[in-house]
């Protein structure tokens, strides 16, 4: 049980719960706020979506995030905006009206995460784009309309407000005059600063990142634990350069990494990566460190850092060590850290000059879908041979999985169909894929290859067409 | 004035079963599913569940006062399994405790020791070993034996298509309240608010008089709810009945996909001989659907299959033959299409082998055998105004078929990395329940003494816009606002007997009872304003709210004449009954006049696959859609985008299978994918052919399945890039066309 002070739509909270229990459940069960719906309760859906706020220098940021993956104890001292809380007392907002013009909902159910997600995306938003309002909408699933209709609300809603929204620095005021919010968004700011601050957290606890594992997989569990939240610590939430590497805090999320300028410029191949991650709910609030040590075998980020030859920064008790992100995993969920130790950054060396990067997911669905197989290439060519090569592959062994004989292999041969031939029949010894429900292992095989040549392709379009490889 | 559904949607307020509020001293209910296939109960002991101080009791098959059978066609399917259990998620026993994670802890710790059985997942294998539903049904015409010598080319092959999950936002649930004299109020989110009512009834051991089922909304359902939300109203009106309480079930997502039913998977074998132009003079099919471990209503299912066999075309010679076939998954049901979509696309399949044996392109084929006025199908029944060609045809004109085919070719011609495909995909569906007993429906309608409306119906509100269409049409009998109509709840104590709101029948059948209903009391209305205004009543109407003589305004409003009617003691009130006339089906013959009416239309579907990934995109799907005259137009407009999307899905996308041991794969919600933003087509092109329908009311077509099956198009578009690939495949026709089958056909890993 965890003492909390929140701001909840226009009112203060305080309340004693369990920190680990999801927002959702205490919102419809205990808060009886039922507008925020139930479709899935993993992240899948978007009914759920919620707001939530977080004090900064000059206000408040809010991004939209799931509320079933939401550990409530991540509420201390931030602002809760449900769809109750976006409502006007009476009447529609215009995100709300222009849905309504175009008849879109049917049986409604989805529709409150829908208007919810889309706000999100305009207090975050550059200059309002239907194609990127839209993407915002990865997270949000509806069953009966096979959203046209949705989209074409979304069209016209940009279209109306794009003259209204001027710099994000003044982009909650400009919602309200727009009545996209209503009018206690203002006040919102004073509202939160003056609520007192949450004590500390017990020692022994459960570290929860963004929780989209952890409350997937063990709610149970994490609603009777004691937990301790990363977002506490500022320092592991910055992105920042040295003389030699980029350092990725631990609790940096993945939509920080995904659109943050010096990532772009480092690792040109992980705005892609970011863009495929889950969807904008989850980006939200997952976490870079949460990606790493969930060692799932086809984690998007680990496939990424691991080609990168990223290294990782371990604290505990105040000391520090550092580990190569490659030894970090031992086995199937079996990694390198010691009880209580933490993830506290990722360090990557940015890719020499001349270096191609890419990376390739595979999955059933294009968005918000789990990969088959997934890869990433660090690729080198000169004098129309490999001249350095790093590849990994996810899905295809129990680790995140480094494919370093392909890769050696690769090194010093000219760039031909036949030399790829020849080294995806390397990768093809190298790996030891299983069926499961993410597809049979005769198709990770094949996947597999053709990601490679995907690498190739990409790496040295001139020497290579995809004749050879289809 | 009332604005409709449509605001509290997006607000946030319009309330489905979970948001209602507890009632004081609300218990939750937990079902206990087995975790086998198929097997003998030998322990089921939960006296370690009982310990948890929140938990009140968990109830087993014993404790069921009434019948413990909830089959509705045929009487096979346990309310909680007693001694047997025939599939993985059947409910064995139900946890009562004063929480979820109460009773979450308590069903860990209820023992289920099974003694397995051998385990039958196959619905050949099924047929082989007798496991039938029924037997064998068969519809023919001609004499498909005699025809076949008269082809120039025969073809034959085999078909499977898949399992499809509802995925309705809102998963099943369920409120039960109890009331006074061992009554209870049952909400329950369902299609069929009378089959939950005698079910429950059933089970308790109570008249149907002491059960009152009451619906407000569903958060979608699309045949899911139609049969299958039956168990779990039963399963908390148990609850409650048991311990004097309310109870709430409601299946969170990972039950609801493991212990609900989904879309028969179908295995099927066809044959088809074609004349030299392409004609098609014998087609030979055999079904074999995947039933589950009970009947549900797959024998209707089945039905329609066979109603549908011949897909939009004509076909003189035909023998269709069907089995249901009882298998030890979960019992499959209705969805959107209700067995149309499986016969569908088995003819489009055997069309497009045909064509392909010929020589030809497939729309030529295609366009070739379309239904025609005055044909007949195998079941006896002609077409009439017959839309097949006009539909084909606009569509040509406006998209150009052979311009589409053309375009593909160039980019195959320039392209090896990636492939277009495109197909024509023609639709014809038969409208009416099929039981033609079912095809019957009531309406109440009260005008207050204030001028406000309300209006009950049998139709059930799940967002394929029936509210909104009573709206409409009891606005436009009084002559008056929508604004001043209020749908009340689909309630079995206001309308009794009602059929489930399915079948596309929702807003003709209750249509027209609550536009008669209407009519009454406004006949009535216009008596009183004829004495009013001294008048003579054929004079008089009402519009725009106001009573008109010969189409001039009159001083007399709608409520001043509501209020006039109600003091000089008019009943302002009405019950309506409709039954849709003229139809009747033999089942000895298998031959009559099932359907009221048939719906048409033509997609066209545009697809870029990327071989060198097997993943791909359907670029444009542009269809003409035959749609009578439309009561509201962008309702009308979101079932066909919606029901497109579910379709491309069901062919796509969802996969749903199980292991070997019969559990199923694709089990959560992680697992199983729907369309999603990005997955549509980017060009949805929808044509609408306005043509009023003289057997439904006010000339209006049910639209809610018919849409569905122009996804077919999309595996075949799919197909066709793919055959532009690899000319030379030759592999079974099955769906869904996933990547991963995409690119092991690609790769010629898999036929
Ligand atoms: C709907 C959905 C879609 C998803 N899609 C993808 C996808 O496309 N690609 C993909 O790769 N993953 C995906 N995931 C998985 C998941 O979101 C990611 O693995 C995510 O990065 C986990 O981060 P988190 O911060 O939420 O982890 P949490 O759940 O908070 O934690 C996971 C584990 O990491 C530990 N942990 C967290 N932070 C630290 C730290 N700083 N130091 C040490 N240990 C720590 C926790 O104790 C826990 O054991 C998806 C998940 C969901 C629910
Ligand atoms: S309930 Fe589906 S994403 Fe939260
Ligand atoms: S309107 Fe039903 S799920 Fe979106």
């Amino acid at each position: 049980m965890m003492e909390l002070r929140l701001l909840l739509n226009d009112r203060p909270v305080v309340l004693r719960a369990a920190a680990g229990r999801s927002t959702l459940s205490w919102l419809r069960e205990t808060r009886e706020l039922t507008g925020t719906k139930e479709g899935c309760a993993e992240g899948e859906c978007g009914a759920c979506a919620v707001l939530l706020g977080e004090p900064t220098a000059d206000g408040i940021a809010y991004c939209a995030v799931p509320a079933c993956l939401l550990p409530l104890g991540e509420l201390a001292g931030r602002h809760l905006v449900t769809i109750e809380g976006l409502n006007h007392p009476d009447g529609l907002g215009p995100v709300q009206q222009a849905l309504v013009d175009q008849g879109a909902p049917q049986c409604g159910f989805c529709f409150p995460g829908i208007v919810v997600a889309l706000t999100g995306y305009f207090l975050t938003c550059g200059r309002p784009d239907p194609v990127a309002a839209v993407a915002a909408l990865d997270g949000n699933i509806c069953r009966c309309t096979g959203y046209a209709s949705t989209v074409r609300a979304v069209e016209n809603i940009c279209r109306e407000l794009a003259p209204h929204l001027n710099a994000t620095s003044t982009r909650v005021a400009d919602l309200v005059t727009a009545r996209v919010l209503p009018g206690h968004l203002n006040a919102a700011p004073r509202a939160l600063s003056a609520l007192a601050a949450d004590a500390g957290s017990a020692p022994a606890a459960t570290l929860v990142g963004g929780g989209t594992d952890l409350l997937v997989q063990r709610p149970d569990e994490l609603a009777a634990a004691e937990v301790v939240f990363a977002s506490c610590r500022p320092d592991l939430r910055t992105i920042t350069r040295d003389l030699t590497d980029l350092i990725i805090g631990g609790a940096v999320t993945v939509s920080e990494l995904g659109r943050h300028p010096d990532v772009a410029a480092c690792l040109p191949d992980a705005p892609e990566m970011a863009a495929r991650f889950g969807s904008t709910l989850v980006r939200n609030r997952a976490t870079v460190a949460g990606n790493l040590v969930n060692a799932s075998p086809i984690a998007d980020l680990a496939i990424l850092l691991l080609a990168h030859d990223a290294e990782l920064v371990l604290e505990r008790d105040g000391g520090a060590r550092r580990l190569p992100l490659r030894a970090f995993y031992r086995g199937y969920k079996d990694i390198d850290l010691a009880p209580g130790e933490i993830v506290a950054a990722v360090r990557v060396r940015p890719p020499a000059a001349g270096t191609v990067t890419n990376f390739e997911k595979i999955s059933k669905r294009r968005n918000l879908d789990i990969a088959s197989v997934n890869g990433a290439a660090v690729l080198r060519v000169d004098n129309d041979a490999f001249a350095a090569a790093d590849l990994t592959v996810g899905g295809v062994a129990p680790v995140p999985f480094v494919a370093v004989k392909t890769a050696a292999f690769l090194v010093g041969k000219p760039v031909t169909a036949k030399t790829l031939h020849a080294a995806a029949d390397v990768l093809d010894q190298e790996i030891a894929p299983i069926d499961d429900v993410r597809g049979s292992a005769r198709y990770k095989r094949l996947a597999a290859r053709r990601i490679l040549f995907a690498h190739a392709l990409k790496t040295a379009p001139n020497l290579l067409s995809v004749e050879a490889f289809v | 004035m009332r604005t409709d559904d449509l605001h509290l949607h997006v607000r946030g307020e319009s309330t489905y079963v979970d948001d209602l509020p507890s009632p004081a001293g609300c218990l939750v209910a937990l079902p206990v599913g087995s975790p086998e296939a198929h097997g003998r109960i030998t322990k089921l002991d939960v006296g370690g569940a009982l310990g948890g101080s929140e938990v009140v009791t968990v109830l087993t098959a014993a404790d069921i006062p009434g019948q413990n059978q909830i089959g509705a066609i045929i009487q096979d399917e346990p309310l909680l399994a007693a001694e047997e259990v025939h599939h993985v998620g059947q409910p064995v026993a139900l946890v009562l405790a004063e929480s979820l994670a109460a009773a979450r802890a308590a069903r860990k710790q209820v023992v289920l020791e099974i003694d397995p059985l051998p385990a039958v997942l196959d619905p050949r294998e099924a047929a082989a070993q007798g496991q039938l539903l029924q037997p064998a049904r068969t519809f023919a015409i001609g004499d498909v034996d005699a025809a076949w010598e008269s082809c120039a080319v025969v073809a034959e092959g085999r078909v499977e298509t898949g399992a499809q999950e509802h995925f309705y936002l809102e998963t099943q649930s369920a409120l039960a309240v109890p009331q006074e004299d061992r009554t209870l109020l049952v909400h329950s989110s369902t299609q069929g608010p009378t089959a939950v009512q005698k079910a429950v009834s059933l089970a308790l051991d109570v008249p149907m008089h002491a059960v009152e089922v009451d619906v407000r909304r569903l958060g979608g359902a699309f045949g899911g709810k139609e049969d299958q939300a039956t168990p779990w109203a039963c399963l908390a009106a148990l609850g409650a009945d048991h311990t004097r309480r309310p109870v709430r079930l409601v299946l969170d997502r990972a039950d609801d996909v493991v212990m609900t039913g989904k879309r028969h998977p179908y295995s099927s074998d066809f044959r088809i001989g074609l004349d030299g132009d392409g004609k098609v003079l014998a087609y030979e099919v055999t079904y074999y659907q995947n039933a589950g471990a009970a009947a549900d209503l797959s024998t209707a299912i089945l039905e329609r299959s066979l109603f549908h066999s011949t897909g939009s075309y004509h076909v003189p010679n035909v023998k269709a033959t069907a089995f249901s076939c009882r298998t030890n998954i979960t019992p499959n049901t209705a969805f959107r299409g209700f067995g149309g979509p499986q016969a569908m696309f088995v003819i489009e399949a055997a069309l497009e082998k045909g064509a392909r044996a010929l020589g030809k392109p497939l729309h030529q084929v295609q366009r070739a055998n379309l239904l025609n006025e005055g044909d007949v199908f195998p079941y006896g029944m002609h077409t009439e105004d017959c839309k097949a060609i006009r539909c084909w045809e606009e569509a040509d004109a406006v998209f150009g078929f052979a311009d589409l085919t053309a375009a593909a070719a160039r980019h195959n011609a320039a392209h090896a990395g990636t492939k277009k495909g495109v197909a024509v995909m023609p639709v014809c569906f038969g409208i009416s329940f099929t039981n033609t007993a079912l095809n019957q429906a009531r309406a109440l309608v009260h005008v207050y003494h204030d001028g406000s409306v309300n209006v009950s119906t049998g139709a059930v509100e799940m967002g394929q816009g029936v509210n909104r269409k009573m709206r409409s049409i009891v606005a436009g009998v009084f002559g008056i606002d929508t604004g001043r109509i209020r749908l009340d709840t689909t309630n079995t104590g206001r309308v009794a007997n009602t059929s489930p709101t399915a079948a596309s029948t929702g807003s003709d059948l209750n249509g027209a009872a609550a536009k008669l209903a209407a009519e009454m009391v406004c006949a009535r209305l216009l008596q009183v304003a004829a004495k009013k205004l001294d008048a003579d009543t054929g004079e008089l109407a009402i519009a725009g709210g106001i009573v008109v003589r010969d189409g001039a305004p009159t001083e007399l409003g709608w409520d001043e004449l509501v209020q006039a009617a109600y003091w000089s003691r008019t009943d302002l009130s009405a019950h309506a009954h409709f039954a849709t006339p003229d139809l009747h089906f033999d089942k000895t013959s298998e031959k009559g006049r099932p359907f009221a009416y048939h719906v048409y239309g033509t997609a066209v579907t545009e697809v870029t696959v990327d071989c060198l990934r097997g993943t791909y995109r359907v670029d444009a799907v542009r269809l003409v859609h035959d749609l009578g005259r439309s009561i509201d137009l962008a309702t009308d407009r979101g079932q066909i985008e919606g029901g497109l999307v579910q379709g491309i899905g069901w062919l796509t996308l969802e996969e749903s299978d199980h292991d070997s041991e019969g559990r199923l794969r694709h089990d959560t919600a992680s697992k199983y994918k729907v369309p999603d933003f990005d997955s549509v087509p980017n060009v949805m092109d929808v044509r609408l052919l306005e043509d009023p329908n003289g057997r439904a009311v006010l000339g209006s077509k049910a639209v809610g399945e018919p849409p569905f099956m122009y996804g077919i198009g999309a595996w075949f578009a799919l197909w066709d890039a793919l055959r532009a690939a690899k000319p030379d495949l030759n592999a079974v026709h099955t769906a869904p066309l996933t990547p991963e089958r995409m690119l092991l056909l690609l790769a010629g890993e898999e036929d």
